[in-house]
């Protein structure tokens, strides 16, 4: 079976790099890479994320550090502080158990941090700007957007800041900063204590995708002594579903690894159906790895109920139409076989699963029905 | 008398759909027989399962005997509401609740001699709402009714006299005209005679204990019913056999004393009712609730004549005929006193259908109160606050007697309303008058205008190069929509689809082609084979309830819901100052009625001699001009509002988050 090794990852990444595609759509601010970082950045993290190449990838960490800053240097427009926030974000996401809008939200706590400014909304400004441009980094990432936004939205939010002297309100933003980023690390926590509710005894789960909340999820409970079986998918061509079987068999879980078109087939004999998510939108809908979408469908179609696991910092001001109506992560694919130039394929690496579809979302708020996260958005944000 | 316990122990038969205005067959037919083991009469042509008298309307379902009196009042009128022909809907209801009151003292019903407790109006109350309202309801005089219910008169006299036919007119309009002859042959005699047999009703509770003679009188009006039906005009003598010697006497002295109860009880119950408007603002008239359909007639400065053939379903809806109050009134415009010119415009222009929008009513009426706020003077020793509310309640009514006001004009009232009453008592005249037409104003620009704006920029977002847009009908927020996204160089095509007799997308139509925009027109027929194209459908709303419900123009339902069934998003364009709190369940109990003309004015059948004969002053045909109807929440995918786009679920999140802001501003 073809595996993905991290350091064909960082390989790729480099070569990628060298050779700037001619796209001229691509705005300066850009990942100057026609596959989208946000795949990278989850081809990494599914890389590192076993433990037994955990040192491997540290070690590849140490030596590719060097590699992101001419990706960086890219944007003429970067300021000193917009470069130094790539890198310090790139600094924390090489760490292997930290997702993405995490990496973000402390990057940013660092930018305060450094910050030399003097008034608060030259602060402000700063901060801005350096959300801005981790966002223009990555546009396709969902929850780095959505963890930029709410960071600036949680830190600025503070009625203190405009009574107190300068030092003691920026003290006070690191602090709001380092508690925000502290729930964020405990939100996967949280989320494996609320869901143990709904995994009983006996049960069989289908897992689609590599997502570490639901990974913790499963750990918990099989730590909680629960006896259930759990069924994951292939997850081509990623090979999702071979990583997670492996964790969870090393935990002594009953697993059963499926093809992704099976699906339908072993439908009758699962009792729930668990996915992360890359982002949740706010019609209450999920983006996440590609066959999400169609998961959702048979289990529904079928009455099995789909619990969706993601950290209250995934909740994005997106409200996606349909399939096609957001920006499309794109990844390579192969068939292992050779391609005729003319046939064209889906590269697509995620898809957008509607409300209807979703029994509920566990979060790192409570278990909320799809139609309130709506309602925590709009109190978020309005 | 357990009255309560009674209602209760009946079940309670939900009537749905239409109907004409059927009543339970008259107190005599009724007697209650819960113990009768009689034989079937031939004339009770339903099944045997129903002993009770409403068996002669055809009754599936046994409603068991009960002990009392007023069980068997009850039950009958459950039992009359169980017929599967007559099927009176919720509307009917609340009409007959409405006529409850205002009708009690009419006619010969005698309260201190029922031994229900109904003789205080107030144990109405006891009843189950359905039961009272139907209890009240038989009481009146039947003629009476029948003038005030202009097509449902002849019904009624149909079913007082012959109680076993009284299937709807609609359905069997050519049974009522043979009917119709005996009805108006006997009419006069028709009044005397059910008199008798009403006050026989009040008296039946003394002889309650013996069953054989309750049994005999019920056999003598079966006999008499029987001959009624196969006689008309002989009938009459025989009810009066079968109650003798109750003529006439009694209604006099009691009908001095009924008005005064029902008149302290009215008096109450507009005290109550004024405590409850004062809570609740804007609570809907029902038109078909004559004692204050009268009243606010008599304070009226429009004078509207009220159609005479509404359908029955509808109304609780004021519906006036049209043309004729506009001379009339244009020619009152230098003698008003009470209404401000300003206003007296717009309601002008809202009667004659010159401004037509929800936005542009509710901007019109907002300028046209700014207007009145600027030449308001506070009369001496009067307060500004206290004064100006009551001026501007009279403004708003004469408003609403030009044109029901629509959801949004009622937020904007509201939020005036609320800005008034918050004004600092230490203000002068002129800094109060100021500070309210700046609110006003400010409500205009950026609840009205820049909302509108805002919605532009989130919905363009959402059109993409290549696609095709549906539309319905004409609304500005989605014409701003599509001439900016034509503006900013997106390339897609918008096909509108209209629909008789506003035809408001020739408007949009002319518009939009005029600024070059590709566009195909289309009626709501074919709207199924249409949709097939589409790949986004944009809807403009009247107003939005907090179940996320959707009032817009009629056949916005349809279009949303073939869009859902070919899964094609809707999205739908609303200001927030839109959003209501109320929850809305279906298109009957809040609604507006338009023209009936309109509707049936059609070139080609009306040039047509014969067809124009049918329907000129047919009774038998109705025609109704819905304007709005309701989309449940499930069809819509998205809201688009200067909130944001957000799903029909979070309406409510918006009302209870911003109700405070909204009324602060």
């Amino acid at each position: 079976m073809w595996r993905r090794s991290p350091s064909f990852i960082l390989d790729e990444r480099r070569s990628s790099n060298s050779p700037p595609m001619a796209d001229t759509t691509r705005g300066p601010f850009q990942n100057p890479d026609s596959i989208s970082a946000y795949y990278q950045t989850r081809a990494a993290h599914h890389g590192v994320i076993t433990s037994d190449w955990l040192a491997q990838a540290q070690a590849a960490v140490g030596g590719v550090t060097g590699e992101d800053q001419p990706l960086s240097s890219d944007n003429q427009l970067g300021t000193e502080k917009s470069f130094n926030v790539i890198e310090e974000f790139n600094n924390w996401r090489k760490q292997p158990d930290l997702a993405e809008a995490v990496a973000a939200i402390r990057a940013l706590a660092a930018v305060i941090r450094a910050s030399e400014a003097s008034t608060m909304m030259e602060l402000e400004i700063e901060l801005k700007k350096a959300s801005d441009t981790l966002k223009s980094w990555d546009k396709t990432s969902i929850s780095l957007t959505a963890g930029c936004d709410l960071f600036i939205r949680y830190v600025t939010r503070t009625s203190a800041l405009e009574y107190e002297d300068f030092n003691s309100a920026k003290s006070r933003l690191l602090e709001r900063a380092e508690k925000f980023g502290e729930i964020s690390c405990k939100a996967r926590r949280i989320i494996a204590m609320l869901s143990q509710d709904f995994i009983f005894d006996g049960c069989t789960i289908l897992v689609h995708g590599l997502s570490r909340v639901v990974l913790e999820i499963l750990k918990t409970a099989a730590q909680n002594n629960k006896l259930f079986r759990v069924l994951c998918t292939e997850g081509r061509p990623d090979g999702t579903g071979v990583l997670l079987s492996s964790e969870l068999s090393k935990l002594d879980i009953p697993v059963k690894l499926l093809l992704d078109s099976a699906v339908a087939y072993s439908m009758d004999e699962v009792d729930m159906v668990f996915f992360g998510a890359d982002g949740v939108v706010e019609s209450g809908g999920i983006i996440n790895m590609m066959g999400t979408y169609q998961i959702a469908l048979v289990a529904h179609s079928m009455n099995k109920p789909v619990y969706v696991a993601a950290e209250s910092y995934k909740f994005a001001r997106l409200y996606p139409l349909d399939q096609k109506d957001m920006a499309p992560a794109l990844r390579p694919i192969e068939f292992g076989v050779k391609i005729p130039t003319k046939v064209e394929v889906e590269r697509s690496a995620r898809d957008y699963t509607p409300p209807q579809y979703l029994t509920l979302l566990f979060t790192d708020l409570g278990v909320l029905s799809p139609s309130v996260v709506s309602d925590e958005l709009i109190q978020l944000y309005l | 008398m357990d009255t309560r316990r009674g209602a209760l122990a009946v079940p309670k038969v939900r009537r749905v759909g239409f109907f004409t205005s059927i009543e339970p067959p008259p107190e005599s037919s009724q007697r209650p027989n819960r113990s009768q083991s009689g034989p079937v009469e031939a004339t009770t042509s339903s099944s045997p399962l129903s002993n009770s008298p409403s068996g002669n309307l055809i009754s599936p379902v046994l409603i068991p005997p009960s002990r009392h009196h007023s069980d068997n009042l009850t039950s009958r009128v459950a039992a009359a509401a169980a017929a599967p022909v007559p099927v009176p809907g919720p509307a009917a209801f609340r009409r007959y609740v409405a006529h409850d009151r205002s009708l009690l003292h009419v006619g010969s019903y005698n309260p201190p001699d029922s031994l229900l407790g109904t003789s205080t109006p107030s144990s109405n109350g006891e009843f189950s709402e359905d039961s009272a309202s139907l209890f009240g309801f038989q009481r009146s005089d039947s003629t009476k009714l029948s003038a005030s219910f202009p097509n449902g008169g002849f019904d009624l006299t149909l079913a007082v006299r012959a109680p076993q036919e009284s299937e709807t007119k609609i359905t069997t309009a050519s049974a009522s005209e043979g009917k119709k002859k005996i009805a108006e042959v006997s009419g006069k005699s028709e009044s005397v005679t059910t008199k008798p047999q009403k006050e026989k009703e009040p008296k039946a509770p003394k002889d309650k204990t013996t069953k054989a003679e309750r049994r005999a009188i019920q056999e003598a009006q079966r006999a008499a019913k029987a001959a009624a039906k196969g006689e008309g005009n002989r009938r009459a003598d025989e009810s009066g056999r079968a109650n003798p010697g109750k003529t006439a006497k009694k209604p006099q002295p009691k009908k001095e004393r009924l008005p005064v109860t029902s008149s302290v009880s009215e008096k109450t119950a507009v005290a109550v009712e004024k405590e409850k408007r004062m809570d609740v603002p804007q609570t809907l008239m029902q038109y078909d609730d004559r004692s204050r359909v009268d009243k606010a007639k008599r304070r009226a400065v429009v004078e509207q004549t009220e159609s005479k053939n509404k359908v029955e379903l509808f109304l609780h809806l004021p519906q006036y005929e049209r043309g004729n109050q506009l001379p009339n009134l244009s020619s009152n415009f230098f003698t008003l006193d009470s209404i401000h010119h300003a206003v007296y415009k717009v309601g002008l222009q809202h009667l004659a259908g010159d401004i037509s929008g929800d936005n542009a009513r509710c901007i019109a009426m907002l300028q046209a109160f700014q207007e009145a706020i600027e030449d308001y003077i506070t009369p001496p020793m009067k307060d500004l606050t206290m004064d100006l509310t009551t001026k501007i309640n009279g403004y708003v009514s004469f408003l609403i007697e030009c044109r029901p006001l629509s959801m949004s004009m009622g937020n904007a009232i509201r939020f005036l309303k609320n800005q008034i009453r918050k004004l600092p008592v230490n203000l002068s005249e002129s800094e109060a008058k100021s500070s309210l037409c700046s609110d006003i104003g400010r409500f205009i620009d950026e609840k009205i205008i820049l909302a509108d704006k805002a919605i532009v920029q989130h919905a363009v977002t959402k059109i993409r190069d290549g696609e095709v847009l549906l539309t319905y009908g004409f609304s500005c927020v989605v014409e701003m929509i599509l001439l900016y996204a034509h503006e900013i160089g997106k390339k897609f095509r918008v096909v509108i689809v209209d629909s008789r007799p506003n035809l408001e997308g020739q408007k949009l139509l002319r518009r939009l082609v005029t600024r070059g925009l590709d566009c195909t027109y289309t009626h709501i027929n074919a709207i199924s084979y249409i949709m097939r194209e589409a790949t986004r459908v944009f809807l403009g709303a009247s107003s939005i309830f907090s179940n996320g419900t959707l009032y817009a123009r009629v056949g916005t339902a349809c279009i949303a819901m073939v869009a859902n069934a070919f899964s094609v998003p809707v999205i739908v364009c609303c200001e927030a100052y839109k959003f209501h709190e109320r929850v809305l369940l279906d298109s009957i109990c809040s609604n507006e009625l338009g023209d009936p003309d309109a509707v049936a004015n059609i070139p080609s059948f009306r040039t047509n001699a014969k067809h124009s004969k049918t329907i000129d002053n047919n009774k038998n045909l109705q025609f109704l001009n819905l304007m709005y109807d309701s989309t449940p929440s499930e069809y819509i995918s998205m809201i688009v509002s200067d909130y944001g786009m957000i799903p029909p679920t979070s309406i409510p999140v918006i009302v209870r988050e911003y109700r405070r802001e909204h009324l602060l501003l």
